[in-house]
Parts: structure tokens; C-alpha cells; sequence
């Protein structure tokens, strides 16, 4: 079974050997509301850790999605770039953002589980 | 993030029917103001478009002016005031003296009184303002026993024929009606804020309500929240203040030069008379204009407006996505050479320049009522 993570800032991780795909939580998805648009990173680049990756534009407002992991950009979707609203729909699915060849497959130890995240996310209100 | 709301904000007297509804309430102007419903900000926007919409704008100032004339009111104003007939209500602004647009507003001619509608934000200081100019012998009262609900849509006036009587569905355009409901006063205008027919409806506070929700059930009506109410104005190409207009605006650089009676010109008689008609006949440096960016990414306000050399030309005062047209929509203000629409510039968003187009105003072709 591949390994799924959270992080603090509402995004996901899958590990997949030695990639990772990255979204947003439906959490997120939900406090962000209807999403409009959404900027992807150039497959070949690097994210980094804790750094900006993609960004996410609802009807209100920007906000960033930060890479969990540093790693470099294997594949983007395309899908959401062209229907933003698969990732109200399908956050965990069809709505990922990008996916990363990792530095350091061990990174993804440093983030919480999904228990740990929901009980994170319960404790916000 | 509840928990972060100062315990100091006001709330409508809609405030239960908004948390009942699961609403997604939001700090604005001093107010506990529901931001959108469960349905979401599209879908009520589009709602709005297709059936109607329901509003709670009771946060906006209803003002009753006592002993105040057409002529006392002009002294404040650019609007032909005298010249507003019973029942009847024009849009227009509040002028400091250098002609700078301290509100814009509502002035509804009562058959014994003027009338005001004027924004949260600014209502406090308007009223001072107007206090201050009008003089001792007369009366400016905020009414802060009655609640204001907007109701918006091409289904709008078929709706609250049903509540308050078939005559509603025939009032002129800028016209107001008082209709008397079982236990209720209603104050009803034809007008909105966001391009569609519609009706705001002022109630007594404690009857406010009861009246949202007779217009709830109405199968047509969705409640919407602000969100909407802001992507609605966008596309119907109307003014936010604070944003799109303030003090350091004038009506013409504002774009709402229309709003000055020929009358009011050829007597030079409203506050920064000089200025404003000078810059009728010569026009000012800068002109609010639409915009209509290439991509899908929404230009915010504050983003910076370039021209196709990378010279800032101007600056974003609203911006973000438009669910009718399904692309980014944007107002601001740009250098007048730029201002024609077509003009290409681009806006900065995230450090990119991204091309855009000046656009006409309204982007979405608004659908006032006209009469049969």
C-alpha cells in the first residue's frame, strides 16, 4: 500500500517508489471554496520543501500550495489546469497538482499520517 | 479561525437565518456578513443570473433626511435632486470640495422627506459629514431599526408579486413602492447591484426574518452571500467603493461623468464644480476602464498595469473571476492613452506580465427593467 502523508499546510503526499504525487486536501479544498484557476510548475524544475509549488486561485482569493517534499517536477495535471473545479470534485483523485522524483524518499517520514491529520484538522474548527 | 473574529462585530438581524443556513460568516465593514451559503460562490452567482438571488445588505446605511431640500441636498451632491419626482430614486455622489467621492449612493425623493442608501463602510462618516454641511435645523437619522434584503434576478419580480402584490412587477425602474404585509411595512425599490432586475426590499428589523424566509421559500430563491454579490457587480461593470472610487477619484476619472445633470454643470454648483468641469472639458490623466485578461489567471486588486513594453501604466482596484463568462474580469484605472477599449497592456500577476485587453463595461449585459 503506497505511503500517504499530510502537512500543516492542508497538502497531500503519496509516495509511489521513488515518486511522490502531491494535491490538496479536501479540507482545503473546502475552506478554499469554488476553485477558478490554478499555476503549475514547469516539468524539469525543482521544488522545495515547505516552498511555493503551485498556486491555487478560488473565487476569493490566491493562496499557495507548498511542496512537502524537494524533488524535481516529473509530471503536471493538466486536467486541472483546464477545469480547476476537479479539484473541488476530487481532491484526492483526479484534482493532484504535481508529481516529484525525490531527493530523499525518508523525507515523507518528517510528515503526519492520515490519523495525525485528522485529528490536526479536527483541532481547527 | 472562528475563534480569531474580534467579539466587537455587528450583526444583521438575519444573523440566525445565516448560521441556520450554513453560512460561511466573514468580518466586512464592522459586520458579521455571511461570504457565500454551502451552494458556493459559483453556483449562486449563476443562480442569480438564472432565477434569484437573496441578499441580506442590511449592513448598508438607510438614512432619512428631515428638513432637508432638493436644493440643501445638491450642495453635497452632483445628481439632479430637484428634479427627482415622488417615489422616484437616483444613483449619485457625495463630493468633497476638491471633488473627490467621499460615498456613492441612493437619493430616494419620499413624498415628505429625502431618503439615502449609502454604503457600511462609509455610513458613520457620511452621516457626520452630512451633519455637518446640512446645518442645526435639520435631521439626519441613521435608521438602525431596518433591516435592507436585495432580491435579484430575472425571476425576481415574479417572485415577490407572489409575497407583496402584482403591483411590484410593473414599478419603473429606479422607482419605490411602500406595500403593507400582514404585521409588516415593507419599503420596496426596483434596484440592485448586480446588473439583473431586482428589488431591495427595507423591513423593520424585527420583521426581517419572517420576510427572508417567505422569500426563501419561493422555489426560485437561493440566499447568496457576499462573494457573489462582488463577482455580480464586477460583471455588471459597477463601482466598489474604497476600491474602485474614493477620495482621490472624481466622477470623471471614475468614469461616472453621467451621473452630473446638464443642469448641475451649467450652474457649477456641487462641491469641486471647478475641478470636475475642467476635467470635462479636458480630461484627467487617468480613466477607469474593464479589463479582460487573455489567460484564466484572475488579476487581483493592487496588481500592476503595464503596456506592452513593460511601462506601469496603471493599477488593478478590482479584479477576479467571472462565473458567466468563465474567465478572469478585472476594473481599473490606466493612463487615458491606454483607455480605449481593445488597448493592449498587460497585467502583472505573481511577478509575470500576462496580456490583457481594455474591455467595454458592463462584461455581462445587464438586464434592468425596461417595462413590458
Amino acid at each position: 500500500m503506497p505511503t500517504l502523508r499530510f502537512t500543516k499546510d492542508h497538502e497531500w503526499v503519496r509516495l509511489d517508489g521513488d515518486t511522490a504525487v502531491i494535491g490538496i486536501t479536501d479540507y482545503a479544498q473546502q475552506q478554499l471554496g469554488d476553485i477558478v484557476y490554478v499555476e503549475l510548475p514547469e516539468p524539469g524544475s525543482r521544488v522545495e520543501a515547505g516552498k511555493e509549488a503551485a498556486v491555487v486561485e478560488s473565487a476569493k482569493a490566491a493562496s499557495e500550495v507548498y511542496a512537502p517534499v524537494s524533488g524535481e517536477v516529473v509530471a503536471v495535471n493538466e486536467l486541472i489546469a483546464g477545469d480547476p473545479a476537479k479539484v473541488n470534485a476530487d481532491p484526492m483523485g483526479d484534482g493532484w497538482f504535481l508529481s516529484v522524483k525525490l531527493d530523499d524518499p525518508k523525507a515523507l517520514d518528517a510528515l503526519m499520517d492520515e490519523a495525525a491529520y485528522q485529528a490536526f484538522v479536527a483541532e481547527q474548527g | 479561525m472562528d475563534s480569531e473574529k474580534p467579539a466587537d462585530l455587528r450583526r444583521t438581524p438575519l444573523h440566525t437565518l445565516h448560521i441556520a443556513r450554513g453560512a460561511k460568516m466573514v468580518p466586512f465593514a464592522g459586520y458579521e456578513m455571511p461570504v457565500q451559503y454551502p451552494t458556493g460562490i459559483i453556483s449562486e452567482h449563476l443562480h442569480t443570473r438564472a432565477k434569484a438571488g437573496l441578499f441580506d445588505v442590511s449592513h448598508m446605511g438607510q438614512v432619512a433626511l428631515h428638513g432637508v431640500t432638493a436644493a440643501m441636498l445638491e450642495t453635497l451632491v452632483p445628481g439632479d435632486i430637484a428634479g427627482l419626482t415622488e417615489g422616484r430614486m437616483r444613483y449619485t455622489l457625495l463630493l468633497n470640495d476638491d471633488g473627490g467621492i467621499i460615498d456613492d449612493l441612493m437619493a430616494i425623493r419620499f413624498a415628505d422627506r429625502l431618503g439615502l442608501v449609502v454604503n457600511a463602510a462609509t455610513k458613520e462618516g457620511d452621516v457626520a459629514h452630512l451633519r455637518d454641511r446640512l446645518g442645526a435645523a435639520t435631521g439626519v437619522e441613521l435608521l438602525e431599526d431596518r433591516a435592507l434584503l436585495a432580491l435579484q434576478g430575472p425571476a425576481a419580480a415574479a417572485v415577490l408579486a407572489r409575497i407583496a402584490g402584482a403591483g411590484v412587477a410593473t414599478m419603473p425602474f429606479l422607482s419605490c413602492a411602500l406595500v403593507e404585509r400582514p404585521g409588516m411595512t415593507l419599503f420596496v425599490t426596483r434596484s440592485g447591484y448586480t446588473g439583473e432586475d431586482g428589488f431591495e426590499i427595507s423591513v423593520p428589523a424585527d420583521r426581517a426574518v419572517a420576510l427572508a424566509e417567505l422569500l426563501l421559500a419561493e422555489p426560485e430563491v437561493l440566499p447568496v452571500g457576499l462573494g457573489a454579490r462582488d463577482t455580480l457587480r464586477l460583471e455588471a461593470g459597477l463601482c466598489l467603493y474604497g476600491h474602485d472610487i474614493d477620495e482621490t477619484t472624481t466622477p470623471v476619472s471614475a468614469g461616472l461623468a453621467w451621473t452630473i445633470a446638464k443642469r448641475r454643470r451649467e450652474e457649477s454648483s456641487f462641491p469641486g464644480a471647478a475641478r470636475i468641469l475642467k476635467e470635462l472639458a479636458h480630461p484627467p490623466a487617468r480613466r477607469r476602464v474593464g479589463i479582460r485578461p487573455d489567460g484564466r489567471a484572475p488579476a487581483r486588486e493592487g496588481s500592476a498595469i503595464v503596456d506592452p513594453a513593460g511601462n506601469l501604466v496603471g493599477e488593478v482596484t478590482s479584479g477576479g473571476f467571472s462565473p458567466s463568462l468563465n474567465a478572469p474580469i478585472a476594473m481599473g484605472y490606466v493612463a487615458r492613452p491606454y483607455s480605449d477599449p481593445g488597448t493592449a497592456l498587460s497585467v502583472v500577476v505573481r511577478d509575470v506580465a500576462r496580456p490583457a485587453r481594455v474591455s467595454p463595461m458592463p462584461f455581462v449585459p445587464t438586464h434592468y427593467y425596461r417595462g413590458h
